[in-house]
C-alpha cells in the first residue's frame, strides 16, 4: 500500500471516529439530556451552514475533476435539477438523474472544439 | 425488509454512485470509499471528509469539520432510542445499532416503531439500515468502477451528482427559519472564504454562518 492510500484510510478513519462519538454519545446522553435543547438548535445551524457552504463552493469553485467544466454550465445543469425535481412533485431520483446527465451533456458539448 | 427495497434505497444508490466517483476522482482508493460508506454512514460528513482531503487540509480540520457536519446523529439517536429500548436487553446492542443511525432509515424507523411492539422495534430498525447500508455500498462501488470506464463527461456529471443531491435536499425542506438562514449565509460566505483559506475556510464558513443564524432567529424569537 503507497502512502497516499494509506493517508487516505486515515483521513476516512478519522471521518468515521467523528461520526461515531455523535451516536455514542446520544446513546449515553438519551433520557438526560432534551433533544429539542438550544444546544443541539445551534450544532443542526452550524451543520446546515457547514453542507451549505460546501454545496456551494462544489457548484461554483469545485476542486478537482469539476474544474474542468465551465461555470455556466454548473449553473444550468443545477438548474435543470432544480426544475425537474419540482416539475415531478419533489421527485429526489430523478431530480439528481437530471443534474447529472444535463452536466454530463454540456461537457461533453464544450469539449468538442 | 422490503419496506427498504424502494424509493429510499433508490435515493441512496445513486447518490452513492456519486459519491464513489467522487472518491476516484478525488485519488483516493475504493477500499477507502467503501470503508468509509461502511464505517461513517452518513453521506455529509463523507462527502466533507473527501473533499477536504483533496484540498490537502490537516487531520484535524478534517476530524472537527467531519464532526461539525454530522453532529445531527446525537439528538436523532437520542430521540429513536426511547422508542427501540427494551429493559432487559443489554446496553451494548445499542451502541452498535446507534452506529447505523443515519437521516434515510432513522425517518422510517420513527415513522414505523410506534405501532410496532416494542420487541420488534430494535430488529426491524436494524434489519432496515442494514439493507441501506448495503445498498449505499454497492452504490460506491458502481461508482468508483464506472468513473473509470465512461467517458469523462459522464463521469462528470456522476461526481456533480453530490452536490446536486444536497442543493434539492435542503430545497425540498425549507420550513425551519434558522436553517433556512444558515443554509443563505453559508451558501453566501463559501467562496470567499474558500478563496482566503482553501483548507480552513469551510470550517469557518459553517461555525460563522451557523452561529450567526442560530444567533439572529433567537433574538428574534424573543422580541
Amino acid at each position: 500500500m503507497s502512502d497516499p492510500d494509506l493517508w487516505g484510510i486515515v483521513v476516512v478513519l478519522a471521518g468515521a471516529a467523528a461520526t461515531f462519538l455523535w451516536r455514542a454519545l446520544g446513546v449515553t446522553l438519551s433520557g438526560r439530556l432534551r433533544p429539542d435543547s438550544p444546544v443541539i438548535d445551534l450544532v443542526g445551524c452550524i451543520a446546515y451552514a457547514l453542507l451549505a457552504a460546501l454545496v456551494a463552493r462544489m457548484i461554483l469553485l469545485p476542486i478537482g475533476p469539476l474544474q474542468a467544466t465551465g461555470l455556466a454550465s454548473r449553473l444550468v445543469a443545477a438548474g435543470v435539477a432544480v426544475a425537474v425535481f419540482f416539475a415531478l412533485r419533489r421527485n429526489l431520483v430523478a431530480g439528481v438523474v437530471a443534474g447529472g446527465g444535463a452536466l454530463a451533456l454540456l461537457a461533453s458539448a464544450t469539449a468538442v472544439p | 425488509m422490503r419496506e427498504a427495497v424502494g424509493a429510499p434505497l433508490l435515493v441512496l444508490f445513486a447518490s452513492y454512485v456519486g459519491f464513489g466517483s467522487l472518491v476516484r476522482e478525488s485519488r483516493l482508493s475504493l477500499p477507502a470509499g467503501l470503508l468509509s460508506t461502511l464505517m461513517t454512514w452518513a453521506l455529509p460528513g463523507q462527502i466533507v471528509s473527501v473533499e477536504l482531503y483533496a484540498t490537502g487540509a490537516s487531520l484535524l480540520t478534517i476530524f472537527i469539520a467531519v464532526a461539525l457536519t454530522n453532529a445531527r446523529m446525537m439528538p436523532m439517536t437520542m430521540t429513536l432510542l426511547p422508542l427501540v429500548r427494551v429493559p432487559e436487553r443489554a446496553r451494548w446492542r445499542l451502541y452498535a445499532a446507534s452506529h447505523l443511525i443515519a437521516v434515510t432509515g432513522w425517518a422510517v424507523a420513527m415513522m414505523r416503531c410506534p405501532g410496532m411492539p416494542p420487541a420488534q422495534r430494535l430488529p426491524y430498525f436494524v434489519a432496515f439500515a442494514a439493507t441501506l447500508l448495503c445498498g449505499s455500498l454497492l452504490g460506491t462501488a458502481v461508482g468508483f468502477v464506472a468513473s473509470g470506464t465512461v467517458p469523462p463527461a459522464v463521469s462528470l456529471g456522476l461526481v456533480f451528482v453530490n452536490p446536486v443531491y444536497f442543493m434539492l435536499l435542503f430545497l425540498g425542506d425549507l420550513r425551519d427559519r434558522a436553517r433556512v438562514l444558515a443554509l443563505v449565509l453559508g451558501a453566501g460566505l463559501a467562496p470567499a472564504m474558500h478563496m482566503l483559506a482553501p483548507s480552513w475556510g469551510l470550517l469557518i464558513t459553517g461555525v460563522v454562518a451557523g452561529g450567526l443564524a442560530f444567533a439572529l432567529t433567537r433574538r428574534r424569537r424573543r422580541v
